[in-house]
């Protein structure tokens, strides 16, 4: 066997063994350098499995025995293509926030524990990895436990005390919903007598509306929609990414919701299946109200924050509802719109944090600690810090939707989804919504370009070129997959399509 | 009644700890409902996995009923991970009592909005 058919064990093998390395090596050098070569690494195996996949035909999938144990009795790792775009989204996301996070690191945690931030984000992101590419639903749940509690200790690293506060928070409530969807696994597990979610698939449909299953479609509905800050389960987010350091809130931000709800299409689509999820319960119709929520009260919260960061983490709970409100419709086009978005917001939320970061390291005083980035702040903060504050307007452009950007995209297709589905009236809620988030970019374009700083605020330097660089590839990425978008919406379209009934 | 005992032991669990992590407000007391509330799964797997006079899965002409051990697999590795939350959460617990000398959460609510409205004090004197 040649490397090529082992690249789905070394996604997350290769990302796990930087995180020991850099414990066992007790250097903060040594481990930046360990672990950002592990993402990297990472990030070829995905751009290595992205092209096997598309040497395959539709539909079809890669599937990995570990060690050799043939399913469904041994794990199986499995990509198709939903799986492969997943992975390249953590993946690279991952690579470019590590690589920009030296100076962030080097300002907003203590230099004593340094290897051991670098250690959890390796776990964090092998967690990530693991989640996405197995096709086992316990394994599912071991994985989204390593990257849960590396994630509670990397909001807990934040210099505000208040990260404390929010981590146990996070902590508390992304255990209750692991352990419902571990309840869930085992229901499952129980009425089949298999883990494998392909091979659970093939045997549910007859038990399909046995009490058993209702009830652990009922646990993993919920214990996922925990973890993917859901409205109204979304209570842990904002706190955790306003108080996490800068490149922890950028990783978090862009990946882990994300993630979750692939999880969440896995189980609907893979496993459970659309009669079940869509015609028998009324699971559509409370997601639609959920969503639309969601898109309403979390974006009018964000317009009142006063803290930059935790703006833009009400404006991820609105945007997840978009996500989900795509699901909801149970056609190729919502699905594709939802996996769009996921992709979409995820590269534009990585780069706006990252910037954030970066605002946050030039407003910050020499020798004192980073301040919050609150509006009072930031005043005429565009004279200074120009790149800065242009890529946040761009990347906050593509959270609005604005043609020509990648949240556009997904819009477009939201909407179209929308009328297919013959509930014109979505159109609107999606459109006021938007302006709901131009009026929360307005804030800050209103504070960093038209103010004059406040006395007292006048320094500010541009942030480090190894932080700009990174997120400004990222901000690029948002116009180019708004402009191109044959890897994007391609194969969200693809996948969509295998995974949708109508579609196949 | 007496046949579904260990699934009423496993559903009064759930419920006790669940209740205990909802009602509670002392940062301890919630990851004791916490650590119930997991436990209570562990159960969950284990009850049905065993067979009343089945042995370990011994491939011999002497054994014909054997339970289940891949459960047993399963939450060996469920218990690890509930030790690692337990672990963490007390760790973090130790750190906000460190900070902010309680461990009771209104208490750390209070001192959070006291700070927050110290800053939008400190906001308008400057304005």
């Amino acid at each position: 066997m040649s490397l090529a058919t082992h690249l789905p064990a070394l996604q997350v093998v290769l990302p796990l063994l930087s995180a020991p390395l850099a414990v066992l090596l007790r250097h903060g050098g040594v481990a930046f350098v360990l672990v950002t070569a592990g993402a990297w690494a990472a990030f070829a195996t995905a751009i290595g499995l992205w092209l096997q996949v598309g040497q395959l035909e539709q539909g079809a999938f890669i599937s990995y025995p570990i060690g050799s144990w043939a399913p469904p009795w041994g794990i199986e790792y499995r990509v198709d293509r939903l799986t492969s775009l997943v992975l390249l989204l953590v993946s690279g996301m991952a690579a470019l926030v590590l690589t920009a996070s030296r100076a962030s690191v080097e300002r907003e945690i203590p230099r004593e524990s340094h290897y051991l931030f670098y250690a959890m984000f390796g776990l964090c992101l092998a967690g990530l990895l693991g989640i996405t590419i197995t096709a086992d639903a316990f394994n599912v749940f071991v994985f989204l436990e390593i990257s849960s509690l590396s994630s509670y200790v990397l909001i807990a690293l934040g210099r505000d005390r208040r990260a404390l506060a929010a981590a146990y928070r996070y902590l508390i409530m992304g255990t209750i919903g692991a352990t419902f969807i571990v309840i869930g696994i085992g229901f499952l597990y129980l009425m089949t007598g298999t883990l494998n979610l392909a091979d659970m698939a093939a045997r549910i449909g007859a038990i399909e509306s046995s009490r058993p299953v209702l009830a652990a479609l009922a646990f993993l509905t919920v214990g996922i929609s925990l973890k993917l800050a859901l409205f109204p389960l979304h209570q842990w987010l904002p706190n955790a990414y306003t108080y996490a350091p800068s490149v922890v809130t950028a990783f978090l931000a862009a990946t882990a919701t994300k993630v979750s709800v692939y999880v969440l299409i896995r189980f609907y689509f893979s496993v459970f299946g659309e009669s079940l999820v869509f015609d028998k319960l009324p699971l559509p119709q409370i997601m639609l109200w959920l969503s639309l929520f969601a898109m309403f009260a979390a974006s009018f919260t964000a317009i009142f924050q006063d803290n930059l960061k935790r703006l833009f983490a009400y404006s991820s709970v609105g945007q997840m509802g978009y996500i989900t409100l795509g699901l909801s419709f149970d056609s190729v086009n919502g699905l594709a719109a939802s996996i769009v978005h996921l992709f979409n917001h995820g590269i534009a939320k990585g780069a706006l944090f990252l910037l954030i970061g970066g605002l946050v390291l030039g407003i910050a005083k020499p020798g004192s600690a980073p301040p919050t980035p609150s509006f009072d702040r930031l005043a005429g903060l565009a004279k200074r810090m120009p790149l800065t504050c242009l890529g946040i307007v761009i990347a906050g452009l593509s959270l609005i939707g604005v043609p020509g950007t990648a949240g556009f995209i997904s819009k477009w297709y939201l909407i179209l989804a929308a009328l297919e589905s013959g509930q014109p009236w979505l159109v609107g809620a999606v459109l006021l919504s938007s302006l709901l988030a131009i009026a929360y970019l307005w804030r800050f374009v209103e504070v960093a370009y038209l103010r004059s700083p406040a006395p007292g605020h006048e320094a500010g330097t541009e942030a480090p070129h190894s932080l700009l660089i990174p997120a400004w590839l990222l901000v690029a990425g948002t116009i180019w997959f708004g402009l191109d978008t044959s890897l994007s919406l391609g194969s969200a379209l693809e996948a969509a399509g295998s995974l949708v009934r109508s579609g196949r | 009644m007496i046949e579904h005992f260990s699934y009423i032991v496993t559903v009064f669990l759930m419920i006790a700890g669940l209740y205990i992590v909802i009602a509670r407000g002392n940062l301890i007391k919630k990851l004791v409902g916490l650590s119930i509330f997991q436990t209570s799964v562990y159960l969950l797997y284990l009850a049905p996995g065993k067979l009343l006079g089945g042995t370990a899965p011994i491939l011999a002409p002497a054994y014909g009923v054997y339970s289940n051990p891949l459960p047993h697999v399963l939450i060996l590795t469920a218990i690890v991970v509930g030790v690692a939350t337990l672990a963490l959460g007390l760790a973090l617990a130790v750190r906000i009592r460190e900070v902010y000398g309680t461990i009771e959460e209104d208490e750390i609510l209070a001192l959070d909005h006291r700070i927050e409205e110290a800053e939008e004090q400190g906001e308008e004197r400057r304005a």
